[in-house]
C-alpha cells in the first residue's frame, strides 16, 4: 500500500467530519464520469470509463461453449478482472489476487442478479451448446473506487455488445455473417461507500480509500431495488448506516442512470 | 432461479424442513475440538457440519508479510470435495478465495489486532458438509476457535443469513432456499458493540424487504450469540472442574 502520511490522513478525517473533501466534494458526489463506448474494434463489445483519475478498460468476448450442468438451458456468464500492473504502483503481475477476483465477483453480481442479461436467450442447444459472454476488466489506472467505475464500464460494454448470427445445420453451429445486438434488460448501477470516521461518503478516491475503516458497495436496479451488496475492509457498520447508506445509493444510482441515459 | 419456488413454504407458512420463517436451524456447538490448534471449534447448523481451527499468534512466514504495528490475520474457507451433491474440485475456487477475504474481514474488527505486533495468525474453516449459509456458520465457529485460542478480542462475531423466498422473508436459509429463492443476506455481528462486520447480499430486495432481512438476520445472530457463549461455558466450567 502507498504510504499517506499522518498529517494528510488527519486532514482528509478533519474535512469529513466537517462534510468537506479534499477534492472540494460534498460527501454525496461522484466524481466526474466520462464514457465512451465501442473503442476496441476486435471485442464484440467495448466501453472505457474515466471517474476522476481512476480509469477502466472493458472488453466483451461472445464464444460458445457447454453450458452449466445445473443450468442447461442458459447461456454463461464470465466476469474476470485484472488489475494490471501499469495502474498502480501496488499492481503486481501474476494470477489474480483476492482483491482482484473480489471485484470481479462483486460486478458479476451485480449484472448477474439484477437479471441484466436474459442468459435463457443465450441457450442454443440445451446441455450441449450456449453463448458464452466474456466480460474481461481492465483497470489501467487507480485512483480509488475501483468498484463503481468497473461496474459502470461492464454495463457500457455489455450494451455496446453484438451477438453473431447462427444457424444450426444438422446439429453443428454455423456462425453466419452479420450481427445482432445483445440484449441488455436492466441497468444495475453500483454505488460505493468509504466509512470514515463514522461519517460515510461516496466514490471514495484513492487517499480516502487508504485511510477508510470500511467499504460498502450496493447494485442498484432500474426500479431502485438492491439487487447486490457487498462489504470490504476491516472495519465495521452499524445498522443504521447501512439503511442510512441503501437510500443515499438508491439516489445516486438514479442520478447517474439518467445522466448516462440508463433510467 | 425462482421457478420452483412455490413448494418452498407450504399452505401453513412452513418450510421443507418444517422451520417457521423467522426460525433458526437446530445448532450445535463443540469448543476445543482439535488437540494440535490453539484454538478450535465445530459447529453443527441444519445439516451444515463445519470445523475451523486458529493457529497463532505465532511468527508470520514469509516474514515480509509482517507488519511492524500490528498482528496479521490470515484466513481460509475451504469446502471439503464431498461436502456437496456434485464433488467439488479441492483446488480453491473464485467463490472460496472470496468467502476467505469476506470471513478474514468480518473477524478482524473484533481482535486487538495492535497486542500482537509483527505476528500472525491463521484460521483454518474446513466445510465438511455444506447445507446453505455456510459463510455465517463459518464465521460462528471461526470467532469460538479464536476465543479459544486466548486471543484477545472486544466480542465475539456472530453470523447469520435471512432472506426472501416467494414473498415471505426468511430467517437462516437452506441450500434449496438459497438457491431457488430470491434473495439472500448474509450479516455477521459483534453483538456487544452493534456492529456489523458482513453484509452481503444477492438477489432483489426493495429498500423496506432489505431493511426487514438485515432485522431480521440480526435477531438471528442475537439468538445464535446466546448459543456460542453456552458453548464456551461449558467447555470452561468443564475445565475448571477437572482442575479442582
Amino acid at each position: 500500500m502507498a504510504i499517506i502520511t499522518r498529517v494528510k490522513q488527519k486532514e482528509i478525517a478533519q474535512l469529513i467530519a466537517k462534510g468537506k473533501r479534499l477534492d472540494d466534494r460534498n460527501l454525496t458526489d461522484y466524481r466526474e464520469i466520462k464514457l465512451e463506448q465501442g473503442i476496441i474494434e476486435r471485442a464484440e463489445g467495448s466501453a472505457r470509463v474515466l471517474l476522476g483519475r481512476t480509469e477502466v478498460m472493458v472488453g466483451t468476448k461472445i464464444e460458445t461453449g457447454q453450458p452449466f450442468p445445473d443450468t442447461p438451458n442458459e447461456g454463461v456468464l464470465t466476469v474476470n478482472a485484472e488489475l494490471v500492473p501499469l495502474a498502480s504502483s501496488t499492481f503486481e503481475p501474476g494470477p489474480p489476487d483476492e482483491n482482484s477476483i473480489e471485484l470481479a465477483r462483486i460486478v458479476d453480481r451485480g449484472i448477474r442478479e439484477s437479471k441484466a442479461i436474459d442468459l435463457g436467450k443465450l441457450c442454443i442447444e440445451p446441455g450441449k451448446n450456449v453463448f458464452v459472454v466474456f466480460v474481461d476488466v481492465y483497470v489501467l489506472n487507480h485512483d480509488g473506487n475501483l468498484i463503481d467505475a468497473s461496474a459502470l464500464a461492464a454495463l457500457a460494454a455489455l450494451l455496446n455488445t453484438k451477438m453473431p448470427n447462427y444457424e444450426i445445420e444438422e446439429g453443428e453451429v454455423k456462425i453466419k455473417p452479420g450481427y445482432v445486438p445483445l440484449l441488455i434488460r436492466r441497468h444495475p448501477i453500483t454505488v460505493t461507500f468509504a466509512k470514515i470516521d463514522e461519517k460515510l461518503v461516496v466514490d471514495p478516491w484513492l487517499e480516502e480509500e487508504q485511510i477508510m475503516d470500511a467499504r460498502l458497495s450496493m447494485a442498484i436496479d432500474d426500479d431502485g431495488n438492491i439487487c447486490a451488496i457487498q462489504k470490504g475492509g476491516s472495519g465495521y457498520f452499524s445498522p443504521q448506516q447501512i439503511l442510512e447508506a441503501a437510500k443515499i445509493a438508491g439516489e445516486k444510482a438514479e442520478e447517474i442512470g439518467k445522466k448516462l441515459g440508463w433510467r | 432461479m425462482s421457478q420452483k419456488s412455490e413448494k418452498l413454504i407450504d399452505k401453513k407458512g412452513l418450510r421443507l424442513d418444517g422451520r417457521k420463517p423467522d426460525e433458526l436451524r437446530p445448532i450445535k456447538i463443540d469448543i476445543g475440538v482439535l488437540s494440535n490448534a490453539d484454538g478450535s471449534a465445530y459447529i453443527e447448523q441444519g445439516k451444515n457440519k463445519i470445523l475451523a481451527a486458529v493457529y497463532g499468534p505465532k511468527e508470520l512466514h514469509p516474514k515480509h508479510l509482517a507488519l511492524q504495528d500490528r498482528m496479521v490475520l490470515r484466513c481460509r474457507y475451504h469446502m471439503a470435495p464431498f461436502s456437496v451433491q456434485e464433488r467439488k474440485s479441492p483446488a480453491p475456487s473464485r467463490r472460496e478465495v472470496e468467502l476467505s477475504k469476506v470471513i478474514r474481514e468480518a473477524l478482524e474488527p473484533s481482535i486487538f489486532l495492535e497486542y500482537y505486533p509483527r505476528t500472525g495468525t491463521d484460521v483454518f474453516v474446513e466445510v465438511l458438509q455444506a447445507d446453505g449459509s455456510t459463510r455465517c456458520a463459518s464465521i460462528t465457529a471461526a470467532s469460538l476457535a479464536l476465543a479459544d485460542a486466548g486471543i484477545p478480542m472486544r466480542d465475539l462475531v456472530v453470523a447469520c443469513s435471512a432472506g426472501k423466498v416467494d414473498d415471505t422473508i426468511l430467517l437462516d436459509l437452506m441450500d434449496t432456499e438459497d438457491k431457488l429463492g430470491v434473495a439472500d443476506v448474509p450479516v455477521a455481528l459483534m453483538p456487544n458493540l452493534n456492529a456489523m462486520t458482513l453484509l452481503q447480499m444477492d438477489g432483489i430486495l426493495t429498500l423496506e424487504e432489505f431493511e426487514k432481512a438485515v432485522n431480521l438476520a440480526l435477531e438471528g445472530c442475537t439468538k445464535i450469540y446466546s448459543m456460542q457463549k453456552e458453548a464456551l461455558k461449558a467447555k470452561y466450567v468443564s475445565v475448571k472442574e477437572v482442575e479442582e
